[in-house]
């Protein structure tokens, strides 16, 4: 393999890499808190490409109003879904609310079947993000690259919020135990309201960098980067923002560097991509960046 | 009294009337990832039914059933439309991958089932009872090797191709063998790499089509998005090559997505308003165009043929039993809107294909090809 070719394939794995990563941090941030594994988050990504999508086409908003309009439609989305599908359920079994979230992703995944119509749309993009950066034989997406710096800077930012603020605070002791949280003073339900907020906001922003790049919306959309979000923090430690980030950064190196190794198995990229998951798995059973849960059985 | 009266004539009215129907399934994928394909399809079968609802004195009755775009649902369906509604015979769904396992089970169960463009051969394969209407992926496959070496003059492939997708397997299978063929170079497909359905980034795999540099890219894809995002992959990657595709390329999507990278790609399909395939063509494309305010593609123009050759068969089976519509079905020598309709020993159609470009933002008939 030639040092450009090799570049190439470099630059595309990571530019994948980062796209999963960001889907994976917003999908981490409400189980590390909830301790919810919320498989509609592939969805509530899905809806916010819609919104986003109608407020710019459809009532002629300027690109950069119609994504801050979705990314506030779909955190109000997130805590809709919280209070209908997961608040009642809170004081039952985890596998209760696992089950409802199953149901509200067949639920969102229908509702735009019915609503939008089935039909794969185009998702506007605008001309800055259309360039392709030439160097020597090595092409890198403009898109890809504030990919890259806006992962990292979210992951940063979520950091500070997790550890400077009074919110965050509560969000980390929630995350521990509920009910000690309620002891001290904490208001339980907001706080999670204000998780479900931000993690749905986070799969608006990722829903935003996943349209530019691969610019076509449909209801489905959602399915395929949900699973990788759902794996990719899983590998990473569930739970760990840092985790879900190089989580989703390995799961993309490898759904682009074993085609490219191997073209001619590029059929099985799937089977060996899991294989590695769970082998990786075996040897950190709580992911890379897993907590051992070793004070609270 | 009498309203009572009244009422108990009108349920006897209604079950002889229910009676006397002939019913037709239909099975399409409304909703989910083909339902473009589904709803497009399902015009051209409404549009035939308003011009002849009646068959042998009797009126037609359609039931209409949705498989989601799901293989599992696509045999569900098709088992409901016999076991539940006894339907005489089915009108087949879009797509080979849900084509095959509907097919497989109207087979079993002896009812006529009709393929209006499922071109993968397994629809067909060994099953006495299905038929199609459209050209098959081996002749689909030539025909575009065929062009790429004579009007393209390539020398050398790539192909990428949906590994999760019947259609998409089979196109590029069909494809490789019949360019090593006409080139007579067993190398000369140079990649024949594959990616998995619901996948959004091929730069891994166009990044080794760009290192191995063919004269052409063959991408039958199993869903027109996919084609679109690969052809704005690759031109991104700076791969400037002649791209080719198949029958699933011939929607607005393609180019809706796609943008100004499917600019000059060139793909096989089934039918065109411009390509005088019958002297039908011209009328339906009309009432099409009055009625949907566009121009009909080859979908719902194969799902109005596949409709109006089985109203044909039963007309000249006098008959609604799936046995006798069968042997009529086997000497059909229909007419329709995409050419003239002939079955094989494959009980296949022989058809001419029809190859299209994208000129200027907009898909331009470019020459037909015989069918053999």
């Amino acid at each position: 393999m030639g040092l450009s070719l090799f570049l190439q394939h470099l630059v595309n794995a990571i530019s994948l890499g980062f796209v999963f990563g960001l889907v994976a941090v917003g999908y981490a941030l409400v189980y590390g808190v909830v301790k919810l594994v919320n498989f509609a988050h592939g969805d509530v990504f899905m809806m916010s490409a819609y919104f986003m999508f109608y407020t710019s086409l459809i009532f002629g908003a300027p690109w950069l109003s119609a994504v801050l309009l979705g990314i506030v439609l779909t955190a109000l989305l997130g805590v809709g879904i919280e209070k209908v599908a997961y608040k009642p359920l809170r004081k039952y079994p985890r596998i209760n609310s696992l089950v409802s979230s199953i149901g509200m992703s067949f639920l969102l995944q229908n509702f735009a079947v019915v609503v939008f119509g089935g039909i794969q749309r185009s998702f506007p993009v605008p001309e800055p993000m259309k360039k392709t950066l030439i160097i020597g034989d090595v092409r890198v997406q403009a898109v890809s690259i504030y990919t890259i710096i806006f992962s990292i800077a979210t992951v940063i930012v979520l950091g500070l919020i997790l550890q400077k603020t009074k919110i965050g605070l509560a969000m980390r002791i929630l995350s521990r135990d509920f009910d000690t949280a309620r002891l001290m003073g904490i208001n339980v339900n907001r706080t999670i309201s204000f998780t479900f907020a931000l993690g749905s906001a986070l799969a608006a922003v990722s829903a935003v960098f996943w349209a530019l790049r691969y610019p076509q919306i449909f209801p489905f959309m959602g399915q395929y980067p949900g699973s990788r979000a759902f794996i990719a923090a899983v590998v990473g430690g569930i739970g760990s923002l840092k985790g879900a980030l190089l989580g989703g950064f390995l799961l993309g190196v490898l759904t682009v560097l074993l085609p490219a190794m191997f073209p001619e198995y590029s059929g099985y990229r799937e089977a060996l991509i899991f294989v590695l998951l769970v082998i990786v798995l075996i040897f950190k059973p709580n992911g890379l960046f897993g907590q051992e849960a070793g004070e609270k059985a | 009294m009498r309203s009572l009266a009244l009422l108990i004539l009108l349920v006897i009215l209604s079950f002889g009337f229910a009676a006397n129907e002939i019913l037709i399934g239909v099975t399409q994928p409304l909703t989910g990832n083909y339902a473009m394909g589904g709803q497009l399809s399902l015009r051209g079968i409404e549009m035939a039914y308003e011009e002849i609802p009646t068959v042998l004195g009797r009126p037609i009755k359609l039931v209409i059933l949705d498989n989601k775009s799901d293989k599992i649902e696509a045999a569900n369906v098709v088992t409901r439309l016999i076991e539940q509604f006894k339907v005489s015979a089915i009108l087949g769904t879009y797509s080979s991958a849900l084509g095959i396992p509907g097919a497989e089970i109207a087979n079993r169960n002896k009812v006529v089932y009709i393929a209006p463009s499922n071109t993968n051969p397994l629809v067909t394969k060994d099953k006495p009872y299905v038929f199609r209407v459209c050209f098959i992926d081996p002749f689909q496959g030539t025909v575009m090797a065929k062009f790429a070496i004579q009007h393209l003059k390539a020398k050398t492939a790539a192909v990428i191709y949906d590994v999760s997708n019947d259609y998409s397997v089979g196109l590029a299978y069909y494809f490789r063998e019949a360019f090593i063929k006409l080139t007579g170079n067993p190398r000369s497909v140079v990649t024949y790499i594959a990616y998995q359905g619901g996948d959004q980034d091929f730069t891994a795999q166009l990044t080794a089509i760009k290192k191995a540099n063919p004269d052409v890219i063959f991408i039958p894809a199993g869903i027109v998005g996919d084609a679109a995002l690969i052809a704005k992959q690759a031109r991104e990657l700076g791969l400037k090559q002649p791209l080719l595709g198949g029958d699933t390329w011939d929607l607005p999507q393609l180019i809706e997505i796609g943008g100004s990278a499917v600019e000059g790609a060139y793909y096989s399909t089934m039918f065109d308003p411009r390509a005088n395939l019958s002297p039908k063509t011209k009328d339906f494309v009309e009432k099409y165009r009055k009625k949907y305010n566009e121009d009909p593609g080859y979908l719902p123009a194969l799902a109005y043929d596949a409709y109006m050759v089985l109203i044909d068969a039963i007309t000249r089976a006098k008959s609604d039993k799936p046995e006798d519509i069968r042997r009529a079905l086997l000497t059909t020598d229909y007419v329709g809107v995409s050419g003239r309709i002939r079955f094989d020993q494959n009980r296949d159609a022989i058809k001419d294909a029809v190859i299209k470009t994208i000129k200027n933002g907009k898909f331009e008939f470019v020459t037909i090809i015989k069918g053999e």
